[in-house]
């Protein structure tokens, strides 16, 4: 790897990888991986390849633990960056101390067996003084013992040894966003640990939170993830009660707290007479709850990150609103002046007070402190006798003068805070407001692409970022929409978002896996599991998001992420309901083709049998007889196959209408003449409407529901009976009805009438057919974009089956148009 | 008519269908020569038949391919299809390729001879058309131009006449609707035109228009004049 022009060397995960050895040993787990690798830390590595089933023996240097950094920057003076979090040397199966005592290291270090002469220097004169060394060399051997002691433990649990179990102890550690935060995060972490004992730490929102800058509100944000990576739970509560210690005591109450950890406090002693001390409120009625109070470490303050400049809300430097002070200031006063005479001088400073009022409304805190600055002095210079000097003549005007200026300060500071504070207020009505419009379009969508889509723009519009959606697709995760929707991964953008999705942590740019990729690709979870990957970018290379932003994304993600698990059990659940009634669908299939088939083969074989077997026994007509069954039964046969063949193909989707203009009474013939042996038996009467206008339909398509129906009207009808075909124009569309003369269709089954294999029962006795025929008949229908429904004839007794099919739009224009 | 038999070339690998054709057709005279394949067929062309009936699905050349070969060697042999239902697209191609007629798979004896007669009829009507068509009422003068349904006068239009012409030419062979319009109209022109002369020359030739008797409509693939008495 070629880094800052120098050629370094770095390790291979993949190449480790790819060889599969059973175990690997891997110096320094606390080294940061140079730009490039695939991990920005060591110890990622030795995760991923534990989880590729390979052992791995490493070494870690005491300093580098994390809960351990502050008790190490104090002794040492220096702040390691180089940190692993306790949880990678939890998972370790054993730790073995490599011990030496620091005479013995000093000695190794100056024979240059550690580092190189003049590293060993300065690190001898640094770090490795013989008082450091012995201070660090007694916590990792705190630190070992501690593992030794929960190995013991587990030992004790797994051979079901009664106690001394930790008893129930719960830690809960208050945090703001004062730097110190951080170390007591860290303490309560060890204290934690030493009694097996869970830990919370709580950050109550107060009024004050509310005016946080970015800095204030990344640091507490920091704490508080810094509390998750070391094993605690992280919590923030709005504060309810009257103070601070009531609702810190309610809450520890609430999940059975033993020992509350604080800070200790910062504040003057007037700040405590006046608005109560947290410490002492807290000790008063703690009850039987401990209260530790830490001294912070003032390390924490020099090495709280500052804010990164991209992040800065003040923005570069505006000299307009100055400007616009100057000028509010200089119209108060030629107001003033013109008033002056009129209204006397002891009301021309609240004139004054109006435009700086103006000022700190309008642009904020420090053009209005100009304003009130501007303003004293005109009103001394103008208006404080003697006036345009600044002097002042008067002692009871010097008051005036001290007073105004006191006032002005005061209300400018006033009118800026609640300006800041409407201005907050309103951002926040706002993204509340769009959240929950957002919540209801996700709401009111069915299909996922539009759940896909909307939940792509929300984000891409509020965060002003490029948005992808992944989702899982036959195991691969795959682009599935977009906004800007023209975007395009590449491959290592691919693999960040498959590496993302596998691992169901974050993964891509700003992230600790794969860091190089140019998006940042997070996992959307719901209850059930991660359901999709969500990428974001922006073309400049400043960090994508800030943390509230980050919150708001989060806001945004849950929702489309619970939408889009909405869409998917719904279709999980149309999915079984599918299968349910292919289930039904098949068995009715086999019970109806092991009748239907065989009835009429049976006639086949036993006629055909008969020939030839004893045709001497037969006489003629009989043997005429035999052979029109044959044939008679073949043909029943035929239909019965072209049937399941037709419903087969609707059933696929493999219907494609081949629509042209045609004349129903065109095809009506044919159908006839197709029908003509099955309704050989029946009159039939036929009354087609002159000049009715071609219709968009397939002619095949449309002869085979005109057979069924003509078919299906000569099994329900009895012999002799008519039936009878019409067909009219009604407004925009033929219409094309059968009737019959049979028992017509019993009420309850008008409805199921349609229904695969379904077959209307008369007496105990099922008509011989398919039960096929006027499902085919609807979904050949339905192609053609017309409807077909069933009914009772009115007139007598009997079935009409109505067929209304659309007149093209084409030949409704030219009617108008004639 | 010679009194040498017609030579029939049957084409299809089905064994069962072979030996039906075979029974049936020698039982009404035919002469028949079976082929299994393709290759054998075109071999079997040597022997000169007088009608081919071609199953369109053969195990090594496609129906289509055959049918074209045969075609090239000899221009005027009549060839009936045998196709299965559903194949409205096969039929439709092997008839604009100069197939003569079709079946469909399953299909009675008696509508393949009708079929075949027609074929070959045409074949022998090639040098010299019969001046007067008749079939049931419907009588068609091609000299005079006379058109009568029974005894009454049917006053067709110019186009109703060439349709109907057209038809009695080849009467009782499909007629597609590509080859049609071709005919009849010198522009590419639309299958909905063709659609309404052959409704308004049914209302003047048919008793019933709605159950035609005589101009019959092949669905999918065009329309066949009855073929006469």
């Amino acid at each position: 790897v070629v880094h800052m022009g120098t050629l370094m060397s770095e390790f291979d995960l993949d190449a480790a990888l790819r060889k599969r050895p059973g175990l690997i040993l891997i110096d320094e787990l606390a080294h940061s991986n140079l730009p490039g690798s695939r991990y920005p830390k060591r110890y990622l590595d030795v995760e991923e390849l534990l989880n590729a089933g390979i052992d791995v023996y490493t070494t870690v240097n005491i300093q580098h633990i994390e809960s351990l950094n502050d008790v190490v920057a104090q002794i040492t003076q220096v702040r390691v960056r180089e940190i692993v979090p306790d949880a990678v040397l939890d998972k370790a199966d054993a730790i073995e101390l490599v011990d030496l005592t620091p005479d013995d290291l000093i000695q190794r270090l100056k024979e240059g067996k550690v580092y190189l002469p003049k590293q060993a220097e300065r690190a001898l004169k640094n770090y490795f003084s013989p008082a450091n060394l012995t201070a660090l060399r007694e916590l990792a051997l705190r630190r070992t013992a501690e593992h030794v002691d929960e190995q013991l433990l587990e030992q004790m649990q797994a051979r079901a040894i009664p106690g001394p179990w930790a008893a129930g102890e719960r830690f809960l550690v208050c945090v703001s966003e004062d730097p110190r935060s951080a170390g007591l995060v860290r303490h309560t972490k060890r204290l934690a640990d030493r009694l097996h004992a869970p830990w919370i730490a709580l950050c109550i929102e107060t009024n004050r939170s509310l005016h946080f800058g970015e800095t204030e509100r990344d640091r507490l944000a920091a704490t508080l993830r810094l509390a998750e990576r070391l094993g605690g739970e992280a919590i923030t509560i709005p504060m309810k009660a009257r103070t601070i210690a009531d609702d810190i005591i309610a809450f520890a109450q609430k999940v059975n707290v033993t020992h509350i950890i604080l800070g200790k406090s910062m504040r003057s002693r007037w700040f405590e007479i006046l608005n109560g001390s947290v410490v002492h409120d807290l000790v008063r009625r703690s009850g039987n709850i401990s209260i530790h109070v830490v001294a912070g470490d003032e390390l924490q303050q020099q090495n709280a990150p500052s804010a990164p400049g991209p992040f800065d809300s003040s923005g570069p430097f505006d000299p307009l609103p100055y400007l616009w002070a100057v000028l509010a200031v200089a119209a108060g006063l030629a107001v003033g002046l013109l008033v002056k005479p009129h209204v006397g001088i002891e009301n021309v400073d609240l004139v004054l007070i109006t435009a700086i009022i103006g000022v700190a409304v309008r642009y904020g805190l420090w053009p209005s402190l100009l304003a009130s600055v501007l303003a004293s002095f005109c009103y001394n210079f103008f208006f404080l006798p003697p006036v345009y000097t600044f002097t002042i003549a008067e002692p009871t005007n010097v008051a005036a003068f001290a007073l105004f200026t006191v006032v002005a300060v005061i209300v400018s500071n006033l009118a800026a805070r609640g300006r800041k504070l409407t201005v907050s207020a309103l951002e926040r009505v706002r993204s509340v407001e769009s959240l929950y419009a957002f919540s209801r379009k996700l709401a009111g969508t069915g299909t996922l692409d539009d759940v896909l889509w909307a939940t792509a723009f929300q984000i891409a519009s509020m965060l002003k970022v490029r948005v992808v959606l992944l989702l899982p697709e036959n195991g691969a995760i795959e682009v599935k929409a977009g906004y800007p929707p023209e975007d395009f991964l590449d491959d290592a953008d691919l693999a960040a978002a498959k590496w993302a999705w596998e691992k169901n942590r974050p993964a891509g740019r700003d992230s600790e896996a794969l860091p190089g990729a140019k998006w940042l690709f997070l996992p959307m979870r719901t209850g059930r599991g991660a359901i999709g990957i969500l990428g974001i970018s922006r073309d400049d290379p400043a960090p994508l998001l800030r943390p509230e932003q980050r919150r708001l994304l989060d806001a945004l993600t849950d929702q489309g992420a619970l939408a889009i698990e909405r869409v998917n059990l719904v279709e999980d659940i149309d999915r079984v309901q599918r299968i349910a009634e292919t289930d039904r669908l098949r068995s009715a299939l086999l019970t109806s083709i092991s009748h239907d088939l065989r009835t009429p083969l049976a006639s086949i074989l036993g006629a055909a049998g008969a020939l030839r077997e004893f045709p001497r026994a037969l006489d003629d007509k009989e043997k005429a007889d035999l052979v029109t069954t044959i044939i008679d039964e073949s043909e029943r046969l035929n239909r019965f196959i072209a049937n399941l063949l037709d419903m087969t193909k609707l059933e696929s989707g493999a219907v494609i209408a081949n629509t042209a203009a045609h004349d129903v009474g065109e095809i009506v013939g044919t159908a006839l003449r197709r029908a003509s042996k099955i309704l050989s038996g029946h009159r039939v009467e036929v009354n087609i409407g002159a000049d009715l206008p071609l219709v968009m339909i397939d002619a095949i398509l449309f002869e085979q529901v005109l057979f069924n129906l003509l078919d299906n009207a000569a099994k329900y009808s009895e012999p002799n009976s008519t039936i009878r075909i019409q067909s009219w124009r009604d407004q925009e569309a033929v219409k094309l009805q059968v009737l019959d003369e049979g028992g017509g269709i019993p009420d309850d089954d008008i409805e199921r009438i349609f229904d695969k294999f379904y077959r209307a029962q008369k007496g105990d006795q099922v008509r011989a057919g398919t039960g096929l025929g006027l499902a085919i008949s609807r979904g050949f229908v339905e192609a053609l974009h017309g409807t077909i429904v069933a009914a009772n004839r009115s007139d007598r007794s009997g079935a009409a089956f109505t067929i209304s099919l659309p007149i093209p739009q084409a030949t409704l224009t030219e009617e108008t148009a004639a | 008519m010679s009194a040498a038999p017609v030579k029939i070339l049957v084409v299809d690998d089905e064994p069962p269908i072979r030996k039906l054709l075979r029974m049936g057709l020698t039982a009404h005279g035919y002469e028949v020569l079976d082929a299994p394949n393709g290759k054998t067929a075109l071999e079997l062309l040597i022997k000169k038949p007088n009608l081919v009936i071609l199953d369109l699905g053969l195990p090594d050349i496609d129906g289509l391919e055959l049918l074209r070969r045969i075609r090239l060697r000899q221009e005027h042999l009549p060839i009936v299809i045998l196709s299965s239902r559903g194949d409205e697209a096969g039929k439709v191609a092997a008839l604009d390729l100069g197939a003569d007629d079709y079946v469909t798979k399953p299909f009675g004896m008696a509508e393949l001879l009708a079929r075949m007669r027609a074929a070959l009829r045409h074949e022998l009507q090639v040098h010299g058309e019969r001046p007067v068509f008749h079939v049931g009422e419907l009588t068609v003068d091609l000299v005079r131009r006379i058109v009568k349904i029974g005894d009454r006068d049917a006053k067709l239009s110019p186009k109703e006449y060439d349709l109907l012409r057209l038809m009695v030419q080849h009467a009782g062979k499909v007629l597609t609707h590509k080859f049609l319009l071709r005919e009849l109209w010198d522009e590419p022109t639309d299958t909905q035109y063709l659609r309404v002369y052959v409704r308004q020359l049914r209302r003047k030739i048919e008793t019933e228009p709605e159950r035609p008797e005589y101009l019959l409509t092949e669905t999918g693939v065009g329309y066949r004049l009855r073929a006469p008495d």
